[in-house]
Parts: C-alpha cells; structure tokens; sequence
C-alpha cells in the first residue's frame, strides 16, 4: 500500500505493465519499469514525471478501458505526477497552492499587475505615466532601474530557492543511492532527450490526443513555447549584462540583440501557448487529468500573458500606452516568476531530473 | 443494402486487414466486418506481439539471418510432419518480402523485448505489440477506402455450387441485411471462445477453460464454410493451450496470465501429486504442452509450487503468487490436503541429486528414485515462504479450419477449388500447422495468406 489512492493505482498499472512489456519501445517509462519488480512511491512518482503523456500506450494498450483490466497509464500518470509536484513543494505550507493552482495562478497574476498598474500611476505623476518616453532609460523614468532589478532579482531567487529545495527533495525519492549524484554524461543525455523532447513521439509513431490517429502536433508548439522563453530569458540576461557592464540602458533599438532575441522569443511565447491550449481543449477526456485543468491552463496563460504584453510593449514602446503596458508586462513577468515552484513550470525540472535518473539507470545496466 | 463490393472481408484481425489493404491496393473496392465492437476489434492479433519471417541477413532489430530452410525445418520439427510443404514452403518464401511489406502498411518493427532474447534473430516484434500493429492497419485501410463496419454479425453465408454470393448481416441498429460481392475472404478465426463446440471434443471439462483471447472468436463463418461444402483441414480436438493462471478472467486475459515458473519448481494436481516431468526441456520448447497436461487433471486445476529462492527468476507474474510459511499453511489457502503436499514435496526433497544449477541449459539438476522424474532443474523445495500459482488451461486458438491451396482459394469437399472464396489466418492455419506452434507463427499465416488471397479475390472480381 502506499501513501494515496492514485500511487496504489500506479502500482497496479506498473504490475499488469511489467507482465506484459509490449510498450517498452514507446518511450522511457517502460524500460525503466523494468528495472524493477516493486516499486516504492518514489519509484512510481520517478516513473510519472519520466511520463511525457503522448497517450501512444493507451492507444497501444489490449487492457485499456472498456477491458475489465482498466489500464490507462498516461491518465494515471498525469494525476500521479501532478500529486507529486505538491508532495515535494517546498515549503511545504505552500503545497496547498497546487490544490486549486489555476485560481491561485489567476488571483496572483490579477494581483501584481494591478499593484504594478497602481503603483506606477500612484508613485509617477499622471503626465509621467501617460507620457511619451524614448531613447535610453525611457522605461525607468516609470520605475528605477535599481528598483526593478533588486525586486525582480528577489522573486527570482526566492522561485531558484523553492525549486531547488523541492527538486533535492525529490531527487532523493527517487535515487538509488540515496543522494546519488548525477554524472555529466547522463546529464548531458537527459539535456538531449529534453531538449527534443524525445519521448513525446509515441516510440517513432506520433503522439495522441484527441483521438487514435497520431495526427497530434504537441511537440511542436512545446519547442515554440519553451524555445521562446529561452530566448526571452536569454534577452533580459544580455539586456541586464548591457546595462551594467556597458552602460547602455533600454530600451535598444530594433536591430540590438536583447530586442531580436525578445521578439523570437515573444512570437514562440503567443504562438506556442495558444497551440498548447488548443490541443489541450481538445484532448480525449479518456487521457486527461482533468483536475489539473486549472494549473495546466493557468501555466499556458501565464506565458502567453507574458509573450503577449511584451510584444505589445515593444509594438507600442513609443506612444502613451508605453506606461500602462510596462505595468502590464512587469506584472505578468513578476507573478510568472514568483508562481514558478508553484505551479506547472515545475514539470519541466521534475521531468529532467527524471531524464537524468533514466540516463544513470541505463549507464549502469549497460556498464554492469 | 444495394451496394455490391468487390471483395467482402469478414473479419477484421491481421489477416483480415492484410487481405482488404492488399484487394484495395490491387483495385478493388472493399468491406471489412469485423464481428466484434471497435475496441474489442482484431481477435487474437490484439494479444501478439510478434511474427516469424524468413530472412537472409541481419537487419536493424533481427540479429541474424534465418534461412527459408531453417524456417521449414523448424515447422516440420514442431508439427511432427504434419503440414502441407507445398504450401508451407510457399508460406516461407512468401514470409521474407511480408518483412517489407507489413512496413509500408504503417507497422512499425522493434528488437525483441526484454525477456525474449531467445526470439531475437527469427522473430520480427511489433513496437507496442499487436493492437499497435493493428490500429496501423486500420489506418491505412480506412486510409486506402476501405470501407469498415464493426459489432457486423453475420448470421448467414449464401454460396452456390462453391460460389459465393452474398452475406447476411445483422447490424446492431439497423437490423438485417444482405451484403453482396465478387469474392470472398473469410479471415474470421478459430472457435476457441465457443465453449459449445469445444465441449464436443474435450466434454464438461471445457467449463473449466479459460479462454485467452476476446468472446468473439466464435467459429460462425468457420461452421457456415464447412457446413456449405468447403473441405476441412486440421484436428478438430487439437488447439493451442497454456497453463495460465487460474484467478485470469474468462475471456481476454492476453499473454499476461501466462506463467514461466514451471520449471522454477513441481506442478501437483489438486490431490497434490505430480504429473509430468516439470523439466523434460527448456521452457519455449514446453509451454504448449502444460495447457493440454492440465486440462487432463481432475477439475482441470493445477498448482505451480516453488520456494522464494527463485521468485525473480521469472518474469514479474500480473497475480502475486499464494504464498504460506509452512507446506501446510500453503496447502490450505490452496485447498490441497496438507499431509498429501507435504508428502509429495518430501519424497521430491529426497530425490533431488546435486548438481549445477543453469537455467539457460539442459542442466545436471535431477530426481532419481520417483515418478514422473524431473530431469532438469530440480532443486529442493525448502526455503519459506513457499510459494504457488494456481493454474488452468487457457485456450488460444483452435487447428480446425477450411482448406485453401497457393492462392489462398477454398478447396470444395468433393475436391474443386471455389469459383471465389479465399481464407487467411487462423481460419486456414491447420493447412501449415497441423499440430505444434513456434512463437510467431500465426502471424506469418496470416500476414502472407492475407496479402495473397486479398490480390487473388481482387483479381478474380476485375476479371
């Protein structure tokens, strides 16, 4: 017996999975089921967070429903998983947050914008705010660059802090030995196959989600997505390395790498989440974990939100609406930051950290 | 009603969809009916997970070559000689270039999984196992136009002087009709899920079968084809069986209920006596008989008994094993009598020689001094908990079937070869197989009779 219902369900699954074995070319799950015979509820949440959900296995499966069997492994997976982000969330007082994350995602995000959209107009006089601002330093003239920076940095490092800690927390659950360290190769193996996002493929077939053709494009707007907030992140890295080694404050012009890399980075934030919406509207209700709804598209919006106000900001970055649109984008960049460890952006740190258990496992059964 | 196809296909398993891809892409316009629900589609192919093919060299996922010839000899080692080696060799041929052709069908290839390496060179595995293979089918049938009814009943066959003329169908909701078409293929399986036909030959004790593929492999076309002159082929008592675990459904329970600890230990019958030699050879040479072996004890209950010394040299079973700290408590939860198991694995105990134990030979491990021996692999039965898996015959398909010649076309009873109807698959398998089985096997027969006997009806309905 384990802790919840659900781990207690993964046990069933994985004992009907490993006499059968039919699945192991799909993906990582099944190889690493084998590895085992029991498995203890750090087994099974290693095992839903190795799960990238392309459904090829339910597709796949002779036991999934109406079989008397009922194997559904990518829902069972998916409700697993989404129970492990809370279970290892840290601190743990905040765990609740993942309860019903799509409200508290929304009333956080609300919240900072509106506090950003009110101290702007409360701490800048009205001509300021409504004001056009351009060459360098037009956006500071709406709030100091010191105090952005010391702000954002926090919430930054408090979100590093609080995955840090849940990850550690989690990779001790699942590693054997016990605070096992990762080697550089399986971590450079685990950045490949989460970089290509490998096992969302259905073993070579294609992955599903509305119905049982391997018609789904889900890999394709995850890259935009997750690409895009590389590049985003990666223009606030040069923007910031600009502003204090060189001196050269923003807003830059069109052609200056902080704005390029924004821009690509900006279309892949509106174009991505708006793809990952709409195949998640349309995923088969037989493979969905629908309690996460919430959480699922709160993430979704939270970076769309982010793409859109920073396309639009850069659109519109020498007229009036410059102000109230910096207040927007700063409030939609704050509660993305700070949601981090609490919301479904912690999917993608779970899920390389099992991508780096997997690639040891593997190290060590082809070296043993 | 009022279309007429080209070909009709009933069924709707490998062969079936083999034989519709191979009419359609040979320009004739095709129905499948399938008998079953869409779920429940494709009889046994749901449960395979591979397929014998004879090839000349190595390729990406087989790990060396297997001739034609080591093909044959291998069917006539496991049938005993009983085959049709015209058509078997043909088969054979046939089976290299189905290696190819199944690919560009949608099916996709992988090594051969963990547990089967003895498969690795002969046989071909479908990545993600029979019903994958399956939906690929599907998929490029529907693909391709063919057309596809499902939960499709056929309630009766009208054939004339060996000539085929139409089918009657029962469809859930818009109740009787009839289907005509040029030509026939009948690729609708065995009769193993028929407990009535099967009590024929086996009497009561079929009540006490568990059947390991879906209830509606029912043998209906099978009967309608024989009882309309077509000429039968194959043992009717004889069908493939395992001993799978006796807590598994009735129906469906697949290759997951199947045990590979025989070896691993002693097989007693419900008076706690053994029966059979547990380790007379390797275990994929053995584990077509103990369903047969089995389905001959009283009640048709058999208890695979060891001790938590060899628990994870098996494959992980889906039911955990019975388990007691003493033979007594075990023999309890089992409903043996204790003394009688006791007693047995006493006498066992005693007669065990020492020896090497390796479970990958033939090894030196055996009883002396008692009856039936076991030759290979015995080692005492002494460390708790002691362990058992109760065990049934599970039935996977049946020999019985219409006999076809190289293009796959019926033979009549009075020896004339039908104007139109064509037969793949398990339907047809006792032509090659007359007795035995090597893994894969059904597959090739239905992959290379579908393919012909699709082309054959397609060409005979242009003509």
């Amino acid at each position: 017996m384990h802790g919840t219902r659900i781990l207690d369900e993964a046990d069933r699954l994985m004992t009907v999975c490993n006499s059968c074995r039919y699945c192991e070319g799909l993906c990582a799950v099944f190889p690493a089921m084998e590895m085992r015979r029991a498995f203890s509820d750090g087994d099974l949440n290693y095992l839903a967070n190795l799960c990238h959900s392309c459904g090829a296995c339910y597709v796949d499966c002779q036991f999934s429903p109406p079989h008397e069997f009922n194997v559904n492994v990518p829902k069972t997976l998916a409700v697993a998983r989404a129970e492990s982000y809370a279970a290892y969330a840290w601190p743990q007082a905040l765990s609740g947050a993942f309860a019903r994350n799509g409200l508290v995602i929304s009333i956080i995000a609300a919240l900072s914008m509106a506090v950003f959209i009110f101290a702007f107009a409360a701490l800048n006089d009205r001509s300021v705010l409504f004001g056009v601002h351009t060459g360098p330093g037009a956006f500071y003239k709406l709030m100091p660059h010191n105090a952005m920076a010391a702000l954002f940095s926090a919430a930054f490092l408090f979100a590093i802090l609080a995955l840090v800690m849940s990850v550690r927390a989690f990779w001790r659950d699942i590693g054997t030995p016990i605070g096992g360290r990762a080697d550089g190769g399986s971590i450079f193996q685990a950045i490949r196959d989460a970089g290509e996002l490998r096992y969302l493929h259905g073993g070579g077939v294609g992955c599903y989600n509305e119905d049982d053709k391997p018609t789904d494009r889900r890999k394709l707007f995850h890259h935009l997505t997750f690409y895009g907030f590389l590049l985003c992140f990666a223009a606030t890295s040069v923007a910031t390395l600009y502003h204090y080694l060189l001196g050269r404050e923003a807003p830059y012009p069109w052609w200056d790498p902080p704005v390029v890399l924004g821009t690509l980075g900006g279309i892949g934030l509106v174009v991505g989440p708006i793809g990952l919406f709409a195949a998640k509207s349309r995923r088969a209700p037989e493979l969905l974990d629908e309690n996460r709804y919430g959480m699922d598209v709160g993430f979704i919006a939270m970076l769309f939100l982010t793409g859109f106000t920073g396309m639009l900001l850069l659109l519109l970055r020498e007229t009036a609406a410059m102000g109230p649109l910096l207040a927007l984008h700063l409030g939609a960049v704050f509660a993305l930051f700070i949601t981090m460890p609490y919301g479904k952006f912690v999917h993608g740190i779970y899920r390389f950290a099992a991508l780096v258990r997997y690639a040891q496992e593997r190290r060590s059964e082809a070296g043993s | 009603m009022g279309s007429k196809y080209d070909v009709l296909v009933i069924g709707g398993g490998n062969a079936a969809l083999c034989a519709a891809i191979s009419a359609r892409r040979g320009g004739a316009s095709v129905l499948v009916l399938e008998g079953a629900p869409k779920f429940y589609r494709g009889g046994n192919t749901r449960h395979t997970r591979n397929m014998r093919c004879a090839h000349d060299a190595a390729t990406e996922i087989l790990t060396g070559p297997y001739t034609e010839e080591e093909f044959w000899e291998d069917l006539l080692r496991v049938t005993g000689g009983q085959t049709d080696e015209v058509l078997a060799r043909h088969m054979i041929r046939e089976s290299k270039d189905i290696l190819n052709w199944i690919v560009q069908q949608g099916v996709r290839w992988q090594p051969s999984l963990g547990g089967t390496l003895s498969l690795g060179r002969t046989n071909s595995f479908f990545l993600g196992g029979g019903r994958a293979m399956l939906n690929a089918l599907y998929l490029t049938a529907e693909r391709l136009g063919v057309d596809v009814e499902y939960d499709a009943e056929v309630t009766d066959l009208v054939i004339e002087d060996g000539m085929f003329l139409a089918a009657r169908l029962k469809r859930p909701i818009n109740g009787e009709t009839e289907i005509r078409a040029t030509s026939l293929v009948a690729a609708a399986g065995g009769f193993e899920a028929n407990i009535e036909w099967l009590k024929q030959y086996w009497g009561e004790a079929a009540d006490n079968f568990l059947i390991r593929g879906t209830p509606y492999n029912r043998g209906s076309i099978l009967k309608m084809l024989l009882d309309k002159g077509v000429q039968e082929v194959g043992d009717p008592t004889q069908c493939h069986a395992v001993a799978i675990d006796a807590r598994a459904p009735k129906f469906d329970g697949g290759i997951i209920t199947r045990h590979d600890s025989v070896v691993f230990g002693i097989v007693v019958n419900r008076h706690s006596q053994r029966f059979y030699d547990e380790g007379e050879d390797i275990w994929p040479k053995r584990y077509a008989i103990w369903g047969r072996l089995v389905a001959a004890q009283p009640d048709q209950i058999a208890y695979i008994i060891f001790d938590s010394t060899v628990v994870t040299s098996f494959m992980p079973t889906l039911f955990p094993p019975i388990a007691g700290q003493t033979i007594a408590e075990l023999a309890g939860k089992l409903g043996l009598d204790p003394a009688a198991l006791e007693k047995t694995i006493a006498e066992f105990n005693a007669a065990v020689r020492p020896g090497t134990f390796d479970h990958t030979i033939l090894d030196d491990c055996l009883t002396e001094g008692i009856a039936p021996p076991k030759t290979h692999w015995a080692r005492r039965i002494e460390t708790p908990p002691y362990l058992a898996y109760p065990v049934r015959p599970g039935i996977t398909f049946t020999y019985l079937g219409t006999r076809v010649n190289k293009e796959a076309r019926m033979q009549m009873a009075d020896g004339k070869p039908s104007a139109n109807m064509f037969a793949a698959g398990e339907i047809m398998a006792g032509n090659v197989l007359g007795k035995g089985y090597a893994a894969g096997m059904g597959m090739t027969i239905g992959s290379v009779f579908g393919r012909i006997a699709g082309r054959e009806a397609a060409k005979h309905a242009r003509n």
